[in-house]
């Protein structure tokens, strides 16, 4: 028996509903204040640009993830779809693959290349679990596992070096004093926030998280907005690969991305989307990844080594997802 | 009502190994050191561990769960088992175990406790592990004692076969017999199938989940033990994607991540499968024809896993397409 | 009269500061089929819930077999002597027959499991219910009755002193509810005690000896079965008088215009399996009932109309042009809707606004280059909020904090803000309390006058009887009789049903 309880909901169960709405905001208010009072240095530009800096690439992923998560599903190969791209692109630029005359030419295939093979590849995730229905997990298990071993074979492994200008501005660059990643960040959570909550695509993919049978007897084409999710996913991973290998100067295909699927499922789940499908926040995962990076920095900068930040950030994911539990129930 | 026998389902559940033998023949004609006595015990040597973590996951997997702590479970447990390692195989052995069933017990507890979903649960664990890890051995490895029997765990032999084989084989057994001689086996299967069902039917569902993931942290721990000691030495970085490394097998052991159905036994011919995909490319590449790097073999392990997987949806379709109300009602008589 | 089997006495339970039960009692004796009936809400599931173990009660005395009982679980319930079976069948269907029915008291030899013998014990359990099936296939390749079987076969199994049934025969065909009731008659001399809930109120004359009624967490009335007519059961049932002017019982009018040009025709479908020749005739601005006893392939038809599953055979025309659907999104632009009957897997996306529900399949059609248009949006929805009566606090609210009745017109206004030529409602009042399912059928019809076609499945007899212009009856998935509204009765329609006119 279901009770429908519009305004009966006692005290207790309505500060329990606003920590799990809100909670993420509050807690990254929290991480400032503490930091503002403790941390020396903190209140500067360059602390500042340090934490969004760390944090872009996870945001970049975790808003695909988001996506994905939305409509109930889960995407583990973006790690590995970041090493197919951080390995494909200097493959390319670096004129290892094909000859391309000019640098800015070169470079423009190379990002576009490295790009649309994610895209693709995320594709054809989705294509398992739309057309197959592969459970997520599963589907995207295989690329998980053969991604990583598609970029190291494609490099042999090698790490490739480079210093280039025209392609590195996307990770080092910094017009107007903002580090160039943390602009196409925000762009891309503006752009995501704004395509969940105002274009039809949004609202489908909500609806096929929150019931997935009405939303095809709605007349939703569930399969084709699920392969577009997915896409979307291995592109934003395949943009974040670049990112990666243009801050560092290099690619290696064994670390590029290496644990970014975990680091994007905690920023999602921190930031309060349903890990369930149906109800989603770009907004909040957003926040998610900042609380996760500055609980991280609090602890460096305050002498804590990193492994017990990892602790730490452990202890916040099951906080958050409990939080919001108790707010779903209450 | 005589039951047809479904061909396809056999295939689902026997097919690895099927596979298996088909690839163990291909290298034993092709190779000559294949059936080799040093090659066959070096690989039941190294893949122990994954047998170890891959079993606790198989539980995991069957009552609809998934455990993926595992892998720095293991490292956590190498850590401990290396520090525990002066005082004697037993006491490494015993620490490095009750780390990863410490850890177990947390997941457990926040699984069947607080309601959180076990993906999250032991994503969680698996960064507190790690981070744990990390913190005991002060970011080095820890090297084991060489002056106890501990390294015996690893690197001894028991028979003529290789103990961490042994550990594993027996671990085998106990799964075996506990997944189909023992009720809470039997609730394993049943609250994967239907936790509801499982809970009106008066199942402890709480305790048996809490047990598989005890039991999952615990066999991981073991794994850990093994690692430090075949390797000499308690690894914190090791462990990373084991987690998924193990589903992997469970699934191509064919072993349904929906959970309610699974088999102990094919779940080793996963693991044996992986781990002969990677012996083979070693081979492979020692006949010289071919130079595959060893990066093959993740591609090749993650097509195996697309095959399964395929094979998986196309049959539970079939089946799903199979026997219905009005095909069985003549069953019925009154 | 020895003394009863079990004793509950001024039950209050309470959630959150809602009462669901007040003071409710129920009295059941050794080798009684009891029935227990209400509306939906009226405390039933809520009682036996916390009888089971399930809900722990605020407050009340319940003796079972003449001693204080307090079940902490339905595992303590299940052992003290108390097996319920619920409506969704609670076994687990990728297990064998054997393990379902010992499952939780397996049989053991030398400290293991011992399978022979469990599979004995579950054939002789099956054996009592003149039962043969293999007890090693698993659940899921048995019919729901033969289910149903294994699972008193369970409930015995565990000495049962008194089993629970809900609705059980919400999923059984007339046949294997009498099979189901020998069944329960064997109980019954055995001594064991059956409560049995159901709506289906000839049932309760067939097998039960007395029945108690709820209503709005009270037991209002407990009497014997033989001695209480049906307009009483269900007049206490709904705490008023039924018995209305014109003795009509829905909220159906008369219609006001003749039916206009055909909109589907349908001729010898099939699916091959549930479906196997079904033909179909609507006009615009006509109710068409599509009746038949469940399992005659009544929803299959409507799903193979919507593009939801694919005919394997036969023909279909939408005004006079051939119509093909692969998908529902053919039948949409074919200008169809579809209201299912199980709002809740099919209907609703929980989380999600009214407003979002009432927009999810005319969205596409709005604004421009996929980007909503709000203005327009918000226009549609509060004028459907209004038009249909809907009782929400505003588009916003989340669709699952509405009543049945107000998901309902929601469904409803999904489907009607796409200005369908055609509209499938599948069970339109199943599980709506009376009030709104009189505003519902009502609806029903001043659409049909407005020049919809409609095709209405609906298992309640008058609500096909008062409502439809004309009926299709299906038997076993064949179209058996099509009954003009002149002369429809309730008895031309059950004789359909049962026995088929004009084919076979």
């Amino acid at each position: 028996m279901r009770w429908h309880t519009v305004s009966g909901m006692t005290d207790r169960s309505g500060v329990s509903l606003l920590l799990a709405r809100y909670g993420t905001a509050l807690a990254l208010v929290v991480l400032l204040a503490f930091n503002f009072a403790v941390t020396p240095n903190f209140a500067t530009w360059q602390t500042l640009n340090v934490n969004l800096t760390q944090v872009s690439t996870i945001v970049i992923v975790a808003v695909g993830m988001t996506l994905v998560i939305a409509t109930g599903g889960i995407d583990l190969s973006v790690g590995s779809l970041m090493a197919i791209s951080g390995a494909l692109a200097p493959m390319i630029f670096l004129g290892n693959l094909v000859g391309i005359g000019g640098i800015p030419v070169a470079v423009a295939v190379a990002m576009f290349v490295a790009v649309a093979a994610t895209t693709l590849l995320g594709a054809f995730n989705g294509w398992l679990i739309a057309r197959y229905r592969i459970q997520p997990i599963v589907a995207t298990l295989v690329l998980y596992i053969a991604g990583r071993g598609i970029a190291q074979v494609m490099t042999n492994g090698n790490l490739q070096v480079f210093k280039l200008p025209e392609f590195q501005w996307i990770g080092l660059s910094r017009p107007f004093g903002i580090p160039a990643q943390v602009i196409v960040m925000l762009f891309i959570v503006t752009l995501a926030a704004w395509m969940l909550a105002r274009t039809n695509f949004g609202r489908q993919l909500l609806a096929i998280g929150g019931n997935e049978r009405a939303a095809r007897l709605s007349g939703i084409a569930t399969g084709r907005i699920k392969i577009a999710v997915y896409a979307i996913s291995g592109a934003l991973a395949g943009l974040a690969g670049l990112v990666v290998i243009a801050i560092n100067s290099a690619s290696d295909a064994n670390l590029v991305g290496m644990g970014m699927e975990l680091d994007a499922i905690a920023a999602v789940a921190v930031g309060g989307t349903l890990l369930s499908g149906g109800r989603a926040t770009i907004i909040g995962t957003l926040l998610g990844a900042l609380v996760i990076q500055l609980v991280r920095y609090t602890l460096l900068a305050n002498g804590v080594p990193d492994a017990a930040a990892l602790v730490c950030k452990a202890a916040i994911i099951i906080g958050a997802v409990w939080l919001q539990e108790r707010g779903r129930t209450a | 009502m005589r039951r047809k026998t479904n061909w396809g389902q056999m295939l689902a559940s026997y097919g690895v190994v099927l596979a298996l033998a088909a690839l163990i023949l291909f290298g034993s004609l092709r190779y000559e050191n294949f059936l080799g006595s040093f090659n066959i015990l070096s690989v039941l040597r190294y893949n122990s561990m994954f047998a170890l973590i891959s079993l606790g996951m198989c539980f995991v997997i069957m009552t609809g769960g998934i455990d993926l702590s595992v892998g720095s479970v293991a490292a956590l447990g190498s850590v401990v088992a290396a520090y525990a390692s002066p005082y004697g195989l037993l006491p490494g052995l015993a620490a490095g175990v009750a780390a990863g069933m410490l850890a177990g017990t947390l997941n457990g507890l926040i699984i069947t406790r607080l309601k959180i979903m076990p993906f999250i649960t032991t994503l969680a664990m698996m960064l507190a592990a790690s981070g744990t890890a990390l913190l005991l051995a002060r970011n080095q490895s820890v090297a084991v004692s060489y002056a106890t029997a501990f390294t015996e765990l690893g690197q001894g032999n028991l028979l003529g076969l290789p103990v961490p084989a042994l550990i594993g084989a027996f671990a085998y057994l106990v799964g075996s017999v506990v997944l189909n001689l023992t009720s809470s086996g039997r609730a394993v299967l049943a609250i994967g199938g239907s936790e509801d069902a499982s809970r009106m039917m008066g199942l402890p569902v709480e305790r048996i989940t809490f047990l598989v993931y005890l039991a999952s942290g615990g066999l991981a721990g073991l794994a850990g033990v093994i690692l430090a000691a075949q390797f000499g030495a308690g690894q914190p970085i090791e462990g990373v994607g084991w987690e998924l490394f193990a589903i992997a097998a469970v699934v191509v052991g064919g072993t349904l991540l929906t959970g309610g159905a699974g088999s102990v036994v094919t779940t080793l011919a996963g693991v044996l499968l992986l781990g002969v995909v990677f012996n083979i490319l070693n081979f492979e590449n020692g006949k010289g024809w071919i130079s595959l790097s060893a990066y093959w073999q993740s591609v090749i392990r993650g097509l195996f896993l697309l095959a399964v997987v395929l094979l998986q949806a196309h049959l539970t379709h079939r089946v799903a397409g199979g026997p219905t109300v009005a095909d069985t009602t003549d069953s019925l008589q009154p | 009269m020895s003394s009863p089997v079990l004793s509950m006495q001024s039950i209050n339970k309470t959630f959150g500061g809602i009462a669901a039960l007040t003071d409710a009692s129920l009295q059941v004796e050794p080798g009684e089929i009891h029935a227990l009936i209400g509306q939906n809400g009226a405390g039933k599931s809520t009682l036996i819930k916390v009888l089971t173990g399930y809900h722990q009660r605020t407050s009340g005395e319940v003796t079972f077999e003449g001693r204080a009982f307090e079940a902490a679980s339905p595992r303590a319930a299940q052992e003290a002597g108390i097996s319920t079976i619920y409506q969704e069948i609670n076994l687990v269907p990728q297990r064998s027959v054997a393990e379902n029915i010992c499952l939780g008291r397996e049989m053991r030899r030398f400290g293991l499991l011992d399978w022979p013998g469990m599979r004995a014990e579950a054939r002789r359990l099956l054996a009592r219910f003149k039962l043969s099936i293999d007890v090693d296939q698993p659940l899921s390749q048995l019919s729901t009755a033969t289910q149903q079987m294994v699972a008193i076969a369970r409930a015995v199994g565990f000495s049962a002193r008194l089993v629970i049934m809900d609705e059980p025969t919400s999923s059984l065909d007339d046949r294997e509810a009498q099979v189901l009731f020998t069944v329960i008659r064997g109980l019954k001399a055995e001594g064991i005690s059956v409560l049995f809930v159901s709506h289906k109120l000839d049932e309760l004359y067939q097998v039960c000896d007395r029945v108690t009624i709820m209503r709005d967490g009270r037991t209002v009335q407990v009497s014997r079965i033989d001695e209480t007519d049906k307009l009483t059961l269900v007049s206490t049932m709904l705490g008023r008088d039924v018995a209305r002017t014109e003795g009509r019982t829905t909220g159906f009018g008369a219609p006001s215009r003749a039916p206009g040009e055909i909109v589907l025709r349908a001729n010898g479908l099939s699916d091959g399996r549930h479906v196997r020749r079904v033909d179909l005739e609507m006009a615009e601005g006509e109710i068409v009932g599509l009746t038949g006893l469940l399992g005659s392939g009544r929803s299959e038809t409507a799903r193979l109309i919507f593009g939801d599953t694919q005919t394997l055979s036969g023909t279909m025309s939408v005004a006079a042009r051939p119509y093909h659907p692969s998908q529902p999104a053919d039948a949409i632009r074919a200008g169809m809707g579809f209201c299912t009957e199980d709002r809740k897997i099919e209907g609703i996306v929980p989380d999600m606004s009214v407003a979002d529900n009432m927009m999810l399949a005319l969205r596409p059609t709005l604004g421009r280059s996929g980007i909503v248009d709000e203005a327009r949006y918000r226009q549609i929805v509060t004028h459907f909020i209004a038009a249909l009566g809907i009782k929400c606090t505003g588009p916003s609210q989340k669709i699952r904090e509405l009543s049945g009745g107000n998901q309902q017109k929601v469904l409803l206004a999904r489907w009607l803000a796409m200005s369908p030529r055609l509209l499938i409602l599948d069970e339109p009042t199943r599980g709506i309390d009376v009030g709104a399912k009189d505003e519902i059928q009502r609806l029903i019809r001043s659409l049909a006058n407005d020049g919809l076609a409609v095709l209405m499945i609906s298992s309640e007899l008058e609500e096909v009887v008062e409502g439809a212009d004309r009926v299709f009856v299906l038997r076993e998935g064949l179209s058996v009789a099509d009954l003009p509204r002149d002369g429809l009765t309730e008895a031309a329609v059950l004789s359909a049903m049962a026995h088929g006119v004009g084919h076979d």
